[in-house]
């Protein structure tokens, strides 16, 4: 059964009079288990999409089918119950916590709200999240500004899988760390999945990340998808200009000599 | 306590957290150091300073003691500066937390009263409210917060507005934690210490404006004020300047302390913030 289905999506924004689409007629599935790469330049409305899948933005248009029920119906106390089976995980690992948070309360929200753990047995649980995501459960007692950048971006992935979801959105979760880092959580999420059978809907502008982690590719352009089609087939054959532009911008390390005369020096 | 540890780092800081407790000591301890009604005739009249023991400061011209008036006035000085500050931003953190949170209409209804309230003089509504009322502590305290309240609403709703858009409260969202809780738990304590920072200036403002209305006669008469011994000694300003000078001093004193204090503590509350 399909896990999410995104039906005809479409949010504009206007400012100072001017209307901008940022989302427009957008259809998207996932699959259990499944990763999604939704690639495309800043401004191509891919983080408007995650958010309004997270119900953090209103849509304009469209339907989203999420584990069988109508998404973007869900209101009040059922939507917050709902949540649970939907999380997300932000690029700025600073501005993502409450500069006030412990490690320990950050991870103590989901359990308590959504009352999976009992309170009795919640520092064990917390410590047993800490563990699961490679950190050593004495960081409880740490503020969140006492941690480093891929040490929080940790602490919020054992967040996102606290309430056992179905789907996490990866919002450029991995374009703020040190590249050293980053494959460790890639390395990280993908054994996750694995593990628990999460879908991802990973969000990001870097396709030598999305191709590391990725099943399918999505590739948007001001606002429309243009292109969609399984990893391999989008990175090494490209249709869309668009698609073609993203691979072209990635850096690669020159091993073979350049064709023809040189022109710079 | 952190707080406190870097507030006393900062030299504006440490003097003015010095000169408020000294002042706070003189208030509470008002009754020691000079027993009895400091409004009462103590001795003989016009004794200038320096010259009597009994009267270090000298006596007014009923034969009143200026220091035990200086001594008690600290305490009309700064429960009335407090208390006004006080009330000031209990109402201003209210409407601006209303207007933050509840946007739309009800934002639009409160900042047009919150303009209203910036665009008359605040000491002239203080004066005008004193005049029609009486003239009592409560009022003098009740009319100073009614000129000051604005800017921390101003300050307070823009402030929710901000911490509203950051990635915490969506992440707090995204967890399905009640909205309440989120206003209480992820946005208030982040959006108050600025409006702390300005609190202490609005504490200064308002011993300010206590001690103008006690010097045009419209402060409690049963209680002395700085205000109005300076009121008192202006009328033989040329023969006994002391009478006006000492209260004056006080004043000064005072509102210096409470400034530098202020400005210790948006030093520490800034420098928090750029910790990584």
């Amino acid at each position: 059964m399909t896990l999410l289905t995104i039906e005809n999506l479409s949010k504009r924004f206007s400012s100072g009079g001017r209307e901008v689409a940022a989302v427009s007629d957008v259809s998207l599935t996932l699959e259990p288990g499944e990763t999604l790469g939704l690639v495309g330049a800043s401004g191509s409305g891919k983080s408007t999409l995650a958010r309004i899948l997270m119900r953090l933005l209103p849509a304009d248009a469209g339907a989203i089918q999420f584990e069988g029920k109508d998404w973007l119906t869900l209101s009040g106390a059922e939507l917050r119950r709902h949540r649970a089976r939907m999380q997300m995980v932000f690029q700025d690992v600073l501005g993502a916590f409450n500069p006030r948070a412990t490690v320990a309360s950050v991870l103590d929200d989901p359990l308590r709200i959504h009352a999976i753990v009992p309170k009795a047995e919640r520092p064990r649980a917390i410590a047993a999240l800490l563990d699961r995501v490679g950190l050593p459960a004495s960081y409880a007692e740490r503020s969140i500004r006492d941690v480093s950048g891929g040490q929080r971006q940790r602490i919020a992935i054992a967040r996102a899988i606290a309430t056992k979801p179905s789907l996490i959105v990866l919002d450029e979760a991995v374009s703020a760390l040190d590249v050293s880092i980053r494959g460790k959580i890639l390395e990280l999420l993908v054994e996750l999945q694995e593990e628990r059978g999460i879908s991802y809907l990973f969000v990001s502008h870097d396709l030598a990340v999305l191709r590391a982690v990725s099943h399918r590719i999505a590739v948007m352009e001001t606002g429309r998808l243009v292109e969609t089609g399984p990893m391999r087939q989008v990175i090494e054959n490209p249709q869309s200009p668009a698609a073609k532009a993203l691979i072209g911008a990635v850096p690669r390390l020159v091993t073979e000599p350049t064709e023809g005369p040189s022109h710079d020096v | 306590m952190r707080l406190l540890r870097d507030l006393v780092r900062t030299p504006e800081g440490a003097i003015g957290l010095g000169i408020l407790t000294a002042l706070v000591l003189v208030a509470l301890f008002a009754p020691v150091l000079s027993a009895g009604d400091p409004l009462r005739i103590a001795g003989r009249a016009l004794l200038p300073p320096f010259t009597d023991p009994a009267f270090p400061l000298g006596t007014d011209r009923l034969g009143r003691d200026v220091l035990a008036g200086i001594l008690h006035g600290t305490r009309t000085s700064l429960s009335v500066g407090l208390a006004a500050a006080l009330a000031a931003i209990a109402i201003g953190l209210c409407v601006g937390l209303t207007a933050g949170f509840a946007g739309g209409l009800v934002d639009e209804g409160l900042m047009r009263v919150v303009d209203a309230f910036q665009i008359v003089p605040s000491f002239l509504l203080a004066l005008a409210f004193v005049s029609v009322i009486g003239a009592s502590v409560p009022v003098v305290v009740l009319a100073i917060a009614l000129g000051a309240w604005a800017d921390p609403a101003r300050l307070t709703r823009a402030q929710v507005l901000s911490i509203r858009e950051r990635d915490y409260v969506a992440s707090a969202r995204v967890i399905g934690m009640h909205p309440a809780e989120i206003a209480f738990r992820e946005i208030l304590p982040n959006a108050l210490p600025p409006v702390l920072a300005l609190s202490a200036i609005i504490v200064a403002a308002a011993i300010l404006t206590e001690a103008a209305l006690s010097f045009l006669g419209l402060g409690d008469p049963n209680v002395v004020t700085w205000g109005s011994m300076i009121a008192e000694g202006r009328n033989i300003l040329r023969s006994s300047p002391s009478l006006s000078i000492f209260p004056g001093i006080a004043l000064v004193v005072t509102v210096v302390g409470v400034y530098l204090f202020s400005e210790g503590l948006t030093k520490a509350l800034g420098g928090r913030r750029l910790e990584p």
